[in-house]
């Protein structure tokens, strides 16, 4: 215990106050970041890292989100440790850039503070920015609290610049409700955290002189394909290098990380299945019932890319009844994102759960025990031929 | 959870009502305590009502929904009387504290609260926050009267983190850091309870 306490700090810290922490002790070469709300005080605080000596990274400010990753592009191909960070509209406008950063390989880490997309215009949370951009070939993490949004930057630098992934990671956290809360962090020392990650060196560094390279350049029908099918294979190999990062960092902070979080799953009869902040409250209610002899466990996906489609059928093909919550819709008409694809993923095990949808939170709409506990209960209703009428149901909405 | 403390503070936008959120957080932090503090974001301006939250618990806390029934509400302006109803969600039993010069029993009748097992405290933090820091910001006299209040924690842990929050945002001007100290400590020893 001793030793835990001088090897770790604890602080009351908001999201962003944490993010920008991670930052500080990843120490990148180069940001390049515009701010946005609920983004907007991480890269404030990270300029006042910059300016007060603090950390020796180089930092440009720049007129857009577009701007913001292409400089984070151009840096990164460089040879240099590149960061960047957004919300919302601003990852929108970063969406051709997105894919560049993914096809060139390029590790980039970035924080993004989930918030709705406009319109109407929105500040506060859901899942619709991030989720829009679920195919652009980054690996995507998903915070519960800030103390994971903090351990999830730290080993997102180790998953990006394994030589067998060399893929950009976004690392999620609720706006305002985890950015803007303040909470207990635990903070590693900045040496343990430097250790951790290791110094950086890219093998294909446009700066290297002695070795020049091209990036980028045109490929036609003679090589693009294999290019996408070697970026599919690294998305493949990255959940291995995830679990194996995520155990090495439990062996650090006693806090290990998978690619789901399974929560009284063990028993469980009904399941629901979210990311997220509301894996938390989600927590809390799990124990309420549980306390009146339910039998329900949580399924928190912490790994949205690569989908961690084996292990969700794993551990749901136990239950009877599975409620899905997305705080997106994906507008297809079918329900959210993360519903669609765990119903994949539940297609090929051979006791398949009933399992529907609930939408919940767009832009922020607060969701409490209540609302969830009235998810919970509905799914155990759930008998055969009861799904056909409403797959997709929309929690705490006006309807 | 059945021990978990939970605060909702409603200010007007400049009065420091999310400050004074985060200070107890962090105080309470320090003190060995998990902790949350987040305001509700509106549209943001000066003199426009705000209202932040606490939650304070000796054990993990895992929600992360809004606070709908605070068994402690801090009130930093008179002026929201009549106008908004502080009470909303409170459980029985619970704490309203205001910053007024009213004596305690005559905000009693003028609020007519109908919920008798509703305590109603005072604290003339405006007053209190003039007289030591010179200027009409109630917040941190308002932490003390609430931590005295909801006993949260022992005034000198509340004093000793307070200052080292201060000493970052005021290290150019020490005599803030000591009037705030100051206020902090009469609040919490003068806080009227009816």
């Amino acid at each position: 215990m001793a030793l835990q306490e001088k090897l770790t700090k604890t602080a009351a810290l908001t999201g962003n106050e944490a993010a920008a922490q991670a930052m500080r002790q990843i120490h990148p070469d180069v940001v390049a970041a515009y701010p946005i709300t609920p983004q907007t005080e991480i890269v404030q605080l990270y300029s006042t890292f910059v300016n007060d000596g603090i950390v020796h990274t180089e930092y440009v400010a720049v007129e857009s989100e577009h701007s913001a990753l292409s400089a984070t592009i151009g840096a990164a191909a460089a040879g240099a440790r590149s960061m960047t960070a957004t919300s919302s509209n601003g990852l929108a406008y970063m969406w051709e850039m997105l894919y560049i950063a993914a096809g060139l390989r390029l590790p980039i880490v970035m924080p993004v503070v989930n918030r709705a997309l406009s319109g109407p215009i929105n500040i506060h949370c859901d899942h619709s920015d991030t989720m829009g951009a679920r195919d652009a070939g980054w690996i995507q993490i998903y915070s519960e609290n800030a103390q994971e949004m903090y351990d999830n930057l730290i080993q997102a630098v180790r998953i990006a610049e394994n030589p067998d992934i060399m893929l950009p990671v976004m690392v999620t956290m609720d706006g305002f409700i985890i950015s803007h809360g303040m909470e207990n962090v635990e903070l590693l020392p900045d040496r343990a955290v430097e250790e951790f990650i290791g110094e950086y060196r890219y093998p294909y560094a446009l700066l290297d002189i002695e070795n020049p390279r091209t990036i980028g350049p045109l490929t036609l029908q003679d090589f693009y394909f294999e290019h996408k099918r070697a970026q599919a294979d690294a998305v493949v190999k990255a959940k291995t290098v995830i679990l194996k990062v995520g155990e090495e960092y439990g062996q650090l902070t006693d806090r290990s990380y998978e690619l789901i979080e399974s929560y009284r799953m063990e028993d469980a009869e009904y399941a629901l299945v979210v990311l997220g902040s509301t894996a938390g409250t989600a927590k809390y209610v799990i124990d309420e019932l549980r306390q009146d002899g339910e039998k329900y466990g949580l399924v928190k996906i912490r790994v949205c890319r690569p989908f961690p489609a084996v292990r969700l059928g794993e551990v749901l093909s136990r239950v009877t009844a599975v409620g899905v919550m997305d705080r997106a819709d994906s507008f297809s008409g079918e329900g959210g994102p993360i519903f669609a694809e765990v119903r994949a993923a539940l297609y090929g095990v051979s006791h398949r759960p009933h399992c529907i949808n609930y939408i919940y939170g767009l832009g922020g709409r607060d969701i409490g025990p209540d609302l969830i506990r009235s998810a919970a209960l509905d799914i155990k209703s759930l008998k055969d031929g009861s799904e056909s009428d409403s797959l997709v149901r929309y929690l705490g909405v006006r309807e | 959870m059945t021990n978990m403390l939970e605060i909702r503070w409603h200010g007007r936008g400049g009065q420091g009502a999310k400050t004074a959120a985060l200070l107890l957080a962090e105080a309470a932090a320090a003190a060995g305590k998990h902790v949350q503090a987040f305001p509700e974001y509106g549209p943001e301006r000066m003199g426009a009502p705000v209202v932040s939250y606490n939650r304070i618990s000796d054990t993990p806390i895992t929600l992360h929904s809004a606070v709908l029934s605070p068994g402690y509400v801090a009130v930093l302006d008179p002026t929201f009387i009549g106008s908004i109803d502080f009470t909303a969600g409170m459980p029985e039993n619970g704490a309203l504290l205001v910053n007024t010069d009213t004596p305690a029993l005559q905000l009693r009748e003028r609020l007519g609260l109908q919920n008798d097992s509703i305590k109603v405290y005072t604290i003339d933090a405006t007053g209190i926050s003039e007289a030591n820091i010179g200027r009409p910001i109630p917040n941190t006299s308002m932490l003390g009267a609430m931590v005295a209040v909801a006993q949260v924690m022992e005034l000198d842990d509340l004093l000793q983190d307070t200052e080292r929050r201060l000493e970052k945002k005021f290290h150019d001007r020490p005599r803030l850091i000591q009037g705030n100290l100051a206020a902090i400590t009469q609040a919490y020893k003068e806080v009227e309870c009816r």
